[in-house]
């Protein structure tokens, strides 16, 4: 068994420096590496390019990267809950890379899988698509997206074992499994740490080959971007 | 004219036995609320669940079980779950049915557009541009006009593109509407609503064959 284990966020976020493009996890705020970006605030590194599906919040998640000014660049589909965001993008001060959300995805799977590019149907014919090489194929116009290449990625996993195992859960699944091992340095930080065999081999998600470092999280909030309910009868 | 849950209850009418759905932010979440009990179907959320269910009583909300739209929700027995690439693989793939999303502008050759208004707002396309290039079967939920009485159903859209010559049908609180490659057919008016009405509201194109039914709704 090798050994992905490290004492804590700070060991886990060791080589982290300005200017390095990063890859979260999470969908909203559902799924997103809480205590790495907590971290991240409190290191205080800037210039940093996030690829994420979203912003987070004002005052949750990578809302909390954008209050501080740390993000140079964000690259997401969607990042429409985020005041700040929307200010900072408008008046010039943020650079933003806005993807299709399958295409985000694939570019990690890509780069996760050694693929350098793929074709994809999704922005064909849109602003997307400017300045990309296009093909058809079978009568349909297609547009090559290239493989992400990032620094870290930030995941994280509701269960992880020693040798970086990994089980997601519900939709937090998200984004975490295809951001795994599509960075130089892949830190899980998961809910529940357990010791070798301590998961079935079966029900693994993602297998440790793909995590460098894995940390039980100190703190999950997982707070509820929009709480919806209904009367019981 | 149909109000926003009169434009899902006509739209639920489109949902057939066995399709897999997805359904945008807005009035097609309003969609599940209307599909007919002998009617199976799954609903697909793009952030990585199949077979949603309704949102959960109260206190048993899960922050890990969320749904596009980032509200809480629940799951139905034979429901699953998945990550992003398996998620827009199903939909990339046309394993998906049906897709029902909404739209600032459409115009009279199927483009659609709803995730920018340049110097405005950019909220970004999320799952939208993925979806519109690959579904076989997309439905359009909207009104008729914008906010400022400006018809929706143009000649040629005025905003950024989402997707180009991919809608397939349109219903507003007016009418039900086909993209044609003369034009936007009209099928059906909403009750009360007249002919004139909708071309009156209408920018593109509008073709009109015979007597145009009222819609049927219960």
């Amino acid at each position: 068994m090798i050994k992905k284990t490290v004492a804590n966020v700070h060991e886990a976020l060791k080589g982290i420096e300005d200017g390095m493009t990063l890859m979260l996890g999470g969908f909203g705020l559902c799924g997103i590496p809480e205590n790495a970006i907590a971290q991240l605030v409190a290191l205080g590194v800037t210039d940093i390019t996030c690829i994420s599906n979203n912003a987070g919040v004002d005052d949750f998640g990578l809302g909390l990267l954008l209050q501080k000014h740390q993000i140079k660049k964000m690259i997401s589909s969607y990042v429409g809950e985020n005041d700040e965001f929307e200010r900072q993008m408008l008046s010039g001060e943020l650079e933003v890379e806005l993807t299709p959300q399958g295409t985000l995805a694939e570019k990690c799977r890509a780069a996760q899988g050694g693929f350098p590019a793929f074709f994809t149907p999704a922005g064909y014919g849109t602003e997307v698509a400017e300045g990309k090489e296009t093909r058809e194929f079978d009568g349909k116009m297609y547009v090559l997206e290239e493989a992400y290449k990032a620094d870290f990625a930030f995941i994280k996993a509701w269960k992880g074992d020693e040798a970086g195992n990994l089980i997601f859960k519900g939709t937090a699944r998200n984004f975490n499994p295809c951001m795994c091992g599509a960075a130089k340095v892949t830190v899980v930080e998961v809910e529940e740490l357990v010791p070798a065999g301590g998961l079935d081999p079966n029900q693994v998600h993602i297998p440790g080959i793909f995590v460098q470092r894995i940390f039980q999280g100190e703190i999950f909030e997982k707070r509820i971007e929009q709480r919806t309910v209904r009367q019981r009868n | 004219m149909l109000d926003k849950n009169g434009i899902a209850k006509r739209i639920a009418q489109e949902v057939q036995n066995g399709f897999y759905v997805n359904l945008g932010i807005g009035i097609p979440t309003l969609v599940a609320n209307y599909v007919r009990d002998d009617t199976s179907v799954e609903f697909q959320s793009e952030n990585g669940v199949l077979g949603m269910g309704p949102f959960p009583f109260e206190g048993e909300e899960d922050a890990d079980i969320i749904n596009a739209g980032k509200q809480t929700i629940t799951t139905l027995p034979g429901a699953s779950f998945f990550d992003s690439v398996l998620s827009f693989g199903m939909i990339r793939g046309k394993h998906v049915d049906l897709t029902i999303l909404g739209a600032m502008e459409v115009a009279q050759n199927g483009d659609i557009a709803n995730w920018k208004i340049p110097g405005k707002m950019v909220k970004g396309m999320g799952g939208a541009m993925d979806l519109v290039a690959s579904a076989e079967q997309i439905i359009v939920a909207m009104m008729h006009t914008n906010r400022a009485g400006e018809s929706k159903l143009l000649k040629k859209c005025s905003l950024p593109l989402t997707g180009v010559g991919c809608v397939k049908k349109i219903v507003t609180n007016l009418a039900v509407l086909e993209i044609t490659p003369d034009g936007f057919l009209l099928l059906e008016r909403a009750p009360g609503v007249t002919v004139e009405d909708i071309r009156g509201a209408t920018e593109g194109k509008l073709i009109i064959k015979g007597a145009v039914p009222e819609m049927k709704i219960e």
